[in-house]
């Protein structure tokens, strides 16, 4: 729960993201957050609305929007996934998404290490940053000054866990041995970018042309914390079917029901190549109110309610 | 039955036939992986913790556990023995399994007794107790500095700090949670 005055530095924050990205010439888009068949994610739960159901994330409006020939565009709304809630889950949260034309992932690496960056400049009095500009919390802190580290997936799981990452893939340990052994030691003294994932954990991200067992996927990590996921977008509309079968065909194994997008499918046949990424607000504003705990980011966390 | 997802800091559970009690419980989610549920727990019966990580689709029984108004009657070797009030079933537990309870057991408290299906497991002592001190040290009159504390004995055996005005023969209240000092009772 905010106060008052934290009401007002994250509007102040919000105002401050909208300026980043008009500035750089971005569209702001609102899409529907209700819709009739989303992208089959095996991992997320979404909620129903009537015959519905509420967006877990706006991807796929703003792809389609994209295919109307959009080049760069942001939004900033509410996203919502059932039966995710913790120290640092809401099953209602904000959701920070933009994507650009032209774009590969290491380009958006460099966005958004500019945009977190400016947000700390312009607000240096947030309880979250010390006198030098750095994120600072219980006993921790976080350099900000660039160039930020980036990792492979592959280094991150031999250098953090000792193992090798198609081993713990065979095992169905990737996610297990990723929270226990990797995320704790990611972003402690500057903020990293990890990339490189293997090509099944990434089923809307491209397949590397040099590497084709690894998607361009990245996720950003400050202080062990997740904060933002990132792809070169999987452009072709047949593998992108391919992979969205994968992931039916997981879902319907565990009783769920899924369906294939197939007006997302025909408008993705227009898309040129393009990077995309999603970044968690509550989470970075909670970074920026030294918070540990996602509730003291936010205006009404669902307990509240 | 629960799954994982109703687990939280206190949730009661039964795995592989005992109940266990959630002590310390943290949800994570790597971005577009699976919910892990990562959990500590101390089996009920035993006292022994471990942590394991559980996921979504987890399930779990949940334990036949039931709290019953009783009595303390007597101690026998290291056997003490409890009387419902209600049927004046009378049943015991070990010195084992009351541990710092009996820091304040007196006879005829009336406590309450969680059992697992027809198994006596634990007691639930009153919050507040009211017990007798046994041996003080006497209260030097005149010693007026009001923050100074002495070391008592109560009835039970019980030792703990309290205002130098406390004296032996009166009866302090005691909070069995924490064994600290509360007041002096009139009787």
């Amino acid at each position: 729960m905010l106060t008052a005055l934290g009401l007002q530095q994250r509007s102040d924050l919000l105002q401050a993201i909208r300026s980043f990205f008009i500035e750089r010439a971005y569209l702001e888009v609102d899409t529907p957050i209700r819709l009739p068949v989303l992208l089959p994610e095996s991992n997320l739960v979404p909620f129903a609305s009537e015959n519905w159901l509420l967006q877990t994330s706006p991807e796929l409006c703003m792809k389609r929007l994209l295919a109307r020939g959009c080049a760069q565009i942001f939004q900033i709304c509410h996203c919502f996934r059932k039966e995710e809630a913790g120290r640092v889950h809401q099953p209602e949260f904000t959701m920070l998404e933009w994507y650009h034309s032209g774009w590969d992932y290491f380009d958006l690496m460099l966005e958004c290490e500019a945009l977190i960056s400016s947000l700390c400049r312009i607000f240096p009095q947030m309880p979250g940053l010390d006198i030098e500009g750095q994120l600072s919390w219980g006993g921790g802190r976080v350099s900000l000054t660039a160039p930020w580290e980036r990792l492979t997936v592959a280094d991150a799981f031999r250098c953090h866990a000792g193992v090798d990452v198609g081993e713990v893939l065979a095992h169905g340990t990737f996610d297990e041995v990723l929270v226990t052994e990797v995320e704790p030691h990611l972003g402690q003294d500057r903020p990293v970018f990890l990339y490189d994932y293997p090509v099944e954990l990434g089923s809307l991200a491209r397949r590397n042309s040099k590497n084709p067992q690894v998607a361009e996927r990245f996720e950003l990590y400050i202080a062990g914390l997740e904060l933002a996921n990132g792809f070169s977008e999987l452009v072709d509309p047949q593998e992108q079917r391919y992979r969205f079968s994968l992931e039916i065909e997981r879902l319907r194994a565990a009783g769920k029901d899924a369906a294939m997008p197939e007006k997302f499918l025909t408008d993705l046949a227009s898309v040129g190549a393009t990077a995309g990424i999603a970044l968690g607000l509550d989470r970075l504003f909670m970074l920026l109110m030294g918070s540990t705990c996602i509730a003291a980011a936010m205006p009404f966390i669902s307990e509240e309610l | 039955m629960f799954t994982a997802s109703d687990l939280r800091k206190g949730l009661k559970i039964q795995i592989d036939g005992e109940p266990y009690i959630v002590t310390e419980f943290d949800f994570s989610k790597p971005g577009k992986g699976q919910a892990l549920y990562r959990t500590k727990m101390r089996n009920m019966i035993t006292g022994i913790q471990f942590t394991q990580t559980y996921r979504s689709n987890d399930k779990f029984e949940r334990p036949n556990l039931e709290e019953r108004n009783m009595q303390f009657l007597y101690a026998q070797d290291n056997e003490y023995h409890f009387m419902d009030t209600v049927s004046f079933e009378q049943i015991f537990l070990t010195k084992d399994q009351l541990e710092d309870n009996l820091n304040f057991l007196i006879d005829n408290m009336e406590v309450q007794v969680l059992f697992f299906g027809d198994r006596p497991i634990d007691v639930t002592l009153p919050t507040f107790v009211n017990l007798e001190v046994t041996v003080a040290d006497p209260w030097a009159k005149g010693d007026t500095s009001g923050t100074d504390t002495k070391p008592v004995t109560v009835q039970t055996g019980f030792q703990l700090n309290v205002p130098p005005f406390v004296e032996q023969g009166d009866k302090i209240q005691i909070d069995t949670r924490t064994g600290a000092y509360i007041t002096r009772v009139k009787e």
